[in-house]
């Protein structure tokens, strides 16, 4: 066993790479959820934003652009959750399940051209002086751009939601949705509205980790982000900063299980292994034990007859 | 014409129809992984093609990718086989009790388990000795390092992957004593990020060699970041990664295999079979040592690679003991297949346990 093995900075520097995926597309379903809509695309959408991303950043070789580009493909894919579920009035979870499949199916096919290309690199921030700061540095001012998004989109989130207008209606088409309606409120617009910026965040994550954090193209990438994302959301209790917590709890334990591993010491593998899932669960349940819970429309079709 | 007559001219369409479906042979294939990944599934579905190249019209393939190894396994295999398959290749050593147990249940079936060690009257099992080649990437990954740590991605804990382990830990000790293992278990086949934040987490700990037994290329993409840190070509050549950080490779072989097992269910000569073959008949090939590797180790890496194909030289040659000290071969002693099949012990000098 070697722990000195282990450098601290660079440790925390990982996690907090690891965790953005995550917390990208997690923060987006919330925002989905909050509205009344449960949407199990996300996988499908992540992979989306991932071939999207990764295609526009090649063929401009800006990762900007690509990042946009991955924001629109999720959103786009969206879309057709947004319609069949808003529009057709289609079960939720069918509707969900198959937008994945979808989404895998359909990157893959975007894909081929892409296998074994690699992408423009993201510059990453330099600020003069506080990127060479010893320790701080590293940890705070020396990443991509779209992890300081990541983190911005969650503190918004939790603004627009608990002070604005905006986010009353949006919490309001998710708890009563016809309660919502009878005020005035259109529930589709807001659902759809809420759909798309979902979309456009899975995108963004899926796009995290095929430009940064891998990065190149390969088929089904993402392997199963979107689920832990869709789990995240339901731990959290709906609730901003602790899908924050979350995810960085969950990819801080990955990274540092891995480090573990790699330094010799002396925790059986399978314990290690399952240390991610088994202590963001236990730590999000144990802080969930307050009266929150699921918004109460939640997964109900809402036509404006009813 | 009556209607009897009528319908007696369908039933006699429809019969010929079916015989003339029959007469194709149908061969399906159960992979672990998608077939874009670059590696392991990359290469199975190669010998696909290849099977529907040697053979044409006289041959259907169908295959399904992505299958977990679970009940879900099981399920796919069942759908194959209902819908006609003659001969199903499950890919993965996770399938070993699904294919088994379905094997069961279609007894005019054949299957054809890779990388396991369960056969029946109509299930064979192949594998390749991925040890050998192994061994040459230990050879010049101990000779390279400059930091004397090697970094080691691991997928589950068992014996193929102990095997590999062990056969280049043994080749890299034996070039360069100082050498030390970093042996990460990521428990999957499949998974980009992780296998990427894994070989992150070696180089950040100073390995400056990456050995990965998972199948896709992310780890070759760490390598390439880092800057100075070498890798090899796993299952498939990986070669857009060359010619560095990738400086050589495992490449599988699968294609005269599946050719030569589709041709005898077709003659109806398909018997249960254990093949276990390495570089010598080309079901393992070493991927071209690029010319970042120096002039020297690459010739006495390919002399390895001739010696290990002609049967001259065993991977796993005495005197080695296992990790306990106690001793497994002695000198001169080559180990049997037996043992091999089923490693469940490291080898001394490693450190830290096999997880169960």
């Amino acid at each position: 066993m070697d722990l000195s093995a282990i450098n601290p900075v660079l440790l925390v520097a990982s996690l907090m790479v690891a965790a953005t995926p995550l917390l990208l597309a997690a923060i987006g379903e919330l925002v989905v959820e909050k509205a009344g809509v449960l949407n199990l695309g996300v996988e499908g959408m992540m992979i989306i934003g991932a071939i999207c991303g990764f295609a526009i950043a090649v063929e401009t070789t800006s990762p900007a652009l690509g990042i946009l580009a991955a924001m629109l493909g999720g959103a786009v894919l969206s879309l057709l959750f947004a319609f069949l579920t808003q529009v057709a009035l289609a079960n939720q979870v069918a509707s969900g399940l198959a937008l994945t499949l979808f989404g895998l199916g359909l990157s893959a096919l975007l894909g081929q051209s892409y296998v074994g290309i690699k992408p423009p690199a993201m510059a990453k921030l330099n600020i003069p002086v506080l990127s060479d700061l010893p320790i701080v540095g590293p940890i705070l001012f020396s990443h991509d751009p779209v992890l300081y998004i990541g983190l911005a989109i969650i503190a918004a989130t939790w603004a627009v939601l608990k002070f604005t207008r905006a986010g009353l209606i949006l919490r309001a088409v998710g708890e009563n949705h016809e309660a919502a309606h009878a005020l005035g409120y259109n529930v589709v617009r807001v659902r759809i509205l809420a759909i798309l910026f979902g979309g456009a965040c899975a995108g963004l994550g899926g796009a995290y980790i095929s430009l940064i954090r891998v990065p190149q193209w390969t088929e089904g990438m993402t392997a199963g982000v979107g689920w832990i994302a869709l789990a995240l959301v339901v731990f959290a209790s709906w609730k901003p900063w602790r899908v924050l917590l979350g995810a960085y709890l969950f990819g801080g334990l990955t990274v540092l299980q891995l480090n573990l591993q790699a330094a010799g010491i002396p925790i059986p593998v399978e314990y290690l292994a399952m240390s991610p899932y088994l202590i963001t669960i236990l730590v999000l349940v144990i802080m969930s034990a307050d009266k929150s819970g699921a918004p109460a429309s939640l997964g109900r079709i809402f036509h404006a007859s009813q | 014409m009556n209607f009897t007559k009528l319908l007696a001219s369908a039933a006699l369409v429809a019969g010929l129809a079916t015989s003339a479906v029959a007469e194709k042979t149908k061969v399906g294939f159960v992979y672990v992984g998608p077939v874009g990944d670059g590696g392991w599934t990359y290469e199975h579905d190669q010998g696909r093609k290849a099977v529907v190249d040697a053979f044409g019209d006289d041959v259907e393939t169908v295959y399904v990718e992505n299958v977990p190894e679970g009940p879900d396994a099981e399920r796919v295999m069942t759908q194959m086989a209902l819908e006609g398959a003659d001969l199903i290749f499950t890919t993965s050593f996770g399938y070993m009790d699904q294919t088994i147990n379905v094997a069961k249940k279609f007894p005019n079936v054949k299957f054809e388990h890779a990388t396991g060690y369960k056969t029946a009257d109509n299930v064979s099992v192949y594998s390749a000795r991925f040890y050998e080649g192994r061994a040459v990437q230990g050879h010049i990954a101990g000779k390279m390092t400059e930091t004397n740590t090697i970094g080691y991605i691991a997928s589950f804990p068992i014996p193929e992957v102990i095997r590999g382990i062990n056969s280049a830990y043994l080749h890299a000790k034996k070039v360069n004593p100082d050498v030390d293992f970093k042996i990460i278990w990521v428990y999957t086949w499949f998974d980009p990020a992780k296998e990427a934040d894994a070989a992150n987490a070696l180089i950040e700990q100073g390995a400056d060699v990456i050995l990965q037994h998972t199948d896709s290329t992310a780890p070759q993409a760490a390598a390439q970041a880092a800057g100075n840190v070498i890798s090899f070509g796993q299952a498939s050549d990986m070669a857009e990664y060359g010619p560095f950080p990738r400086v050589s490779s495992i490449i599988d072989n699968w294609a005269p295999y599946y050719i030569d097992r589709t041709k005898a269910v077709m003659d109806g000569t398909w018997t249960t079979t254990n093949t276990w073959d390495g570089i010598g008949p080309g079901m393992v090939g070493i991927g071209e040592i690029s010319d970042h590797v120096p002039a020297d180790v690459k010739a006495e890496a390919l002399e390895m690679v001739e010696k290990l194909g002609s049967g001259e030289y065993h991977a796993f040659t005495g005197p080695i003991n296992k990790q306990d000290g106690s001793v497994w071969l002695a000198e001169g002693e080559t180990a049997d297949d037996g043992t091999l099949a089923g490693m469940n012990f490291y080898i001394e000098g490693l450190e830290g346990d096999v997880p169960n």
